[in-house]
């Protein structure tokens, strides 16, 4: 079974990163942006079939390391 | 004083604090590597050393913090064991939970190296007798994560608990809040766990302490260091 983890930035947390990029795109002239925030992706290849057990498993791997609580949230997305 | 000194992949400056331990607390350190599961028996001092331990994959400090060895290093710091993370260290430590909060991307988005003045917050800690309170000392930084930030919550408990060690300064001894080289709220550059036993620091006392290359502010540290595990 195949799985998206997406973890990005909590809202209230600053976003630096974003900002710049933001900003580079304005000026490159790409209409239309308003704001950007940068995340990070993760695409995970699990074994069998169970989705329940899947979300379970990718519920542990993000709390215990793919994402840092304390400024990001994530969540999980199955390929059909 | 027995002090141990963690080695993960890619820190770099375990040689710097060992050199420190040796020459300013005439301690005998002994490298440890991060697969081991245990603490060299009568370990009193555990050192995260700086560096960009897994070359900061994932997050600064991460999965370092998820090696084998900080299991034994949350058990020594449980017990009441002293333990210092400096720079990725610092980051190894608020990944490992031991400590709150997290380091941010550099507000300005630059890696910083260069020195800093460093308001010394309290001076009746294992880590900072040697020292006076208000002292501003000189110690140099080397980072591009060292943004300090957490929930307000746990900011207002750090500033009530007194758990700031030293914050960013200017000469005047005002927080350098705006010009600061991070970001870090508050100024911070380094805080203390609940029981005073655990600091962390982005700044590099282990660089200061011999008069041929500059500065020795940093000394006071290892002094202190050394008196709190004489005495104990």
């Amino acid at each position: 079974m195949k799985a998206r983890v997406i973890v990005t930035l909590k809202s209230a947390v600053l976003d630096p990163q974003g900002k710049a990029i933001e900003g580079a795109l304005r000026s490159l002239g790409v209409a239309g942006v308003q704001s950007v925030r940068q995340g990070k992706v993760f695409d995970v290849e699990l074994a069998g079939n169970d989705r329940a057990s899947a979300e379970g498993a990718l519920k542990d791997a993000c709390d215990k390391l793919l994402a840092n609580t304390v400024i990001e949230t994530y969540k999980v997305e199955f390929a059909e | 004083m027995k002090p141990a000194v963690i080695l993960f992949p890619g820190s770099n400056r375990e040689q710097d604090a060992v050199r420190a331990l040796r020459l300013v607390a005439g301690a005998k350190p002994q490298v440890v590597w991060h697969a081991e599961h245990e603490l060299p028996p009568g370990t009193d001092l555990v050192v995260l050393p700086g560096g960009f331990s897994y070359g900061d994959y994932l997050r600064c400090g991460a999965i370092a913090a998820r090696a084998n060895i900080m299991e034994a290093v949350r058990a020594h710091a449980a017990r009441g064991g002293l333990v210092l993370g400096i720079c990725n260290g610092f980051q190894i430590l608020c990944e490992a939970g031991l400590l709150p909060g997290v380091l941010v991307r550099n507000a300005r988005l630059r890696f910083v190296c260069r020195e800093v003045l460093l308001r010394v917050e309290r001076a009746d800690t294992a880590f900072t007798k040697a020292y006076r309170k208000s002292d501003l000392i000189r110690i140099p930084v080397a980072h591009g994560e060292g943004n300090y930030t957490a929930d307000e919550g746990t900011i207002t408990r750090l500033e009530h608990d007194g758990r700031i060690a030293f914050r960013y300064a200017r000469r005047d001894g005002q927080i350098d809040q705006t010009d600061g080289p991070n970001g870090a709220i508050n100024g911070i550059a380094g805080i203390y766990s609940e029981k005073f036993n655990v600091l962390g620091m982005m700044p590099h006392p282990e660089n200061y302490i011999e008069p041929e290359i500059g500065p020795t502010d940093g000394r006071g540290l290892f002094e202190s260091l050394a008196g709190a595990l004489k005495a104990a």
